[in-house]
């Protein structure tokens, strides 16, 4: 049997009793996780040390995980759209959006421009809380607090946004099959202008306390770098790709939702080590706060759905009293709609990269298949080779700026 | 501008013979059904072909088909991604139903050592030549493959749950 078949500590046990350092001093194993404050997450790795640098170590994953792939089998798609929100629950409406349009791609349903200009503005929301999370507890973990409490009451103001389009604020359920399930309030738009005149303020003072800060810069630069080929071998995607000066970006590879219609650029780093994914994301931040101002300046006018009395649920009064909505509505409720057969993929680019949903339907009310593409989960393996040689509180770090996501990783 | 579909079918069926059928554009994506027995070989040569340059694998997923007749009843599907001419492809390989069994490709791509981890998971499709085939998302004590389509999703004691009434058969729900 192999060796890498073993438990981690067993493999690691074996290496100490071979390798003693000619002063008597010993390696060591260190269980960083599965719970610690310091990785944002249920993230356990068994770390073989020497001193204070990390000769290897192994990642456990699956602690969260809750069988998404399997429940999707057994459901109809609307219900799935609750499961999407619980994977990068730090920009949910991301998902849910992935997910309506990959049915939609499945159903040739032709979503109304309104919908689409709607959908890149709640997309673009979710980005910018994603990032600002990430970006900010980065900061948390290089020991500097105060820009966390800058910016995190932003990610607030982000929720009572996605309150005011749906009633939900973390794990949304947003949309529906063909565009949302209300017209968004101007109580939501008002909010939205007061957002985007207001944390462009907090983000720049953000990125002045970070990005020429002496300390900060020590901490990051040339921790964890990784090349652009090594990071194209591991299947790296969104910021973290791009910070290793990879240019690619599903936003422009495959514009989904009217994302060619805006102008925004992609930002790239050099040398794929921390500092430059903190750069990578705030400068995202700034094209997803463009993108945002350029689509409510083009909003058109229209109906917030597709025309699709089949799969898009009728107005909850006539359902009430007419007896076809009843139908139709009780009908999609529980799945009963026409679904041709069909093997999908499509892509977003989600928070952490390419977030693709790859649906093989039968033509029954369930998928036969379906295989989420969590980025995580994909450049989560590069990890070990990310810290070895590092030290203990640079793992930290490198953690905290891939921006793994628990409920991603495991699905 | 993007390759053309019909470029890399020749391309495939004049190195690779019958061992490539099946060409289908589905959608935006060409799609194939490769022989399990040179699967690494295709692979390979689509990453490195200079013309085809299909350097990205973005997804690799198992499926399983209990319908199928016994040589059929696993599929692996990877999906592999040139950034440069925007092209996706997917190729598909049925695998025997009682040993499934495939050549791995982490020597071409490390990023399929997590994702064949997964597929050995979840529907015990053994990647022979894998450095580390062990389960990942579940736990290592567990015997059964949970994917599978005869394992079922929720424990078949309960009551409190009954679908019946709302148009459900055992066989759908």
């Amino acid at each position: 049997m192999s060796d890498l078949l073993l438990p981690p500590e067993h493999r690691y046990a074996k290496v100490i009793e071979e390798k003693r350092n000619e002063d008597g001093s010993e390696l060591s194993i260190l269980n960083l996780g599965p719970t610690h404050p310091a990785t944002h997450g249920i993230f356990q790795n068994i770390l073989l040390m020497d001193g204070e640098r990390i000769l290897d170590a192994e990642p456990t994953v699956g602690y969260i995980h809750r069988a998404f792939e399997k429940i999707a089998e057994n459901r109809p798609f609307y219900q799935i759209n609750v499961l999407t929100d619980r994977m990068n629950y730090c920009s949910s409406p991301i998902n849910n959006m992935a997910w309506w349009m990959t049915v939609e791609k499945l159903l040739n349903i032709e979503v109304p421009k309104r919908a689409q200009y709607l959908r890149v503005i709640v997309m673009e929301l979710a980005r910018i809380a994603d990032h600002l999370i990430c970006n900010s507890i980065l900061g948390v973990d290089t020991g500097a607090y105060t820009g966390f409490l800058y910016v995190f009451q932003f990610r607030e103001k982000i929720y009572e946004i996605y309150e005011e389009i749906c009633g939900a604020r973390l794990t949304t359920n947003m949309g529906r099959i063909g565009g949302f399930e209300r017209e968004w309030s101007d109580e939501a738009f008002k909010k939205l202008n007061t957002f985007l005149e207001e944390f462009p303020i907090a983000w720049k003072e953000f990125e002045n306390l970070f990005e020429r800060n002496r300390i900060f810069i020590d901490r990051t630069v040339n921790v964890g770098p990784i090349s652009a080929e090594k990071a194209m071998q591991y299947g790296f995607t969104g910021p973290n790709l791009r910070a290793a000066g990879i240019d690619y970006d599903v936003r422009k590879a495959a514009p989904y939702s009217s994302y060619e219609d805006f102008e925004f650029d992609v930002p790239v780093g050099k040398s794929g080590d921390t500092y430059d994914r903190f750069c990578v994301r705030n400068a995202e931040v700034w094209e997803s706060i463009s993108i945002i101002k350029q689509a409510l300046a083009k909003l058109p006018d229209g109906p917030y759905h597709a025309d699709v009395p089949d799969y898009y649920l009728p107005p909850k009064e006539d359902v009430y009293h007419n007896m076809e909505s009843l139908i139709y509505h009780f009908k999609i409720v529980m799945g009963e709609v026409p679904v041709p057969v069909e093997e999908i993929y499509h892509a977003v680019e989600g928070g952490n990269g390419e977030l693709g949903f790859y649906l093989i339907s039968d033509g029954s009310r369930t998928p036969y298949r379906l295989k989420m593409r969590r980025p995580c989960y994909i450049y989560y393996q590069a990890y070990p080779e990310m810290i070895k040689g590092a030290m203990l509180s640079d793992a930290i770090v490198i953690l905290s700026s891939l921006n793994v996501i628990a409920g991603e990783l495991d699905a | 501008m993007a390759l053309e579909n019909i470029f890399i079918q020749e391309k495939l069926s004049q190195k690779f013979g019958n061992s490539v059928k099946n060409f289908a554009a589905m959608r935006d994506i060409f799609t194939l059904e490769a022989n399990k027995d040179n699967i690494h070989e295709i692979i390979q040569f689509l990453k490195e072909d200079e013309e085809l340059n299909f350097h990205f694998l973005t997804d690799l997923a198992g499926i399983h088909y209990p319908d199928n007749t016994v040589e059929e009843q696993f599929a692996v599907t990877y999906q592999l991604h040139n950034w440069i001419e925007n092209t996706r492809i997917r190729i598909k390989v049925f695998l025997n139903g009682e040993n499934p069994e495939v050549q791995t490709i982490t020597d071409l791509f490390l990023c399929s050592n997590w994702m064949e981890r997964e597929a050995w998971d979840f529907y015990g499709i053994k990647f022979t030549g894998h450095p580390q085939l062990k389960r990942i998302l579940n736990m290592d004590e567990m015997v059964s493959h949970p994917m599978r389509k005869e394992f079922p999703m929720e424990d078949g004691g309960r009551t409190d749950k009954d679908d019946r009434f709302f148009g459900r058969t055992p066989v759908n729900c």
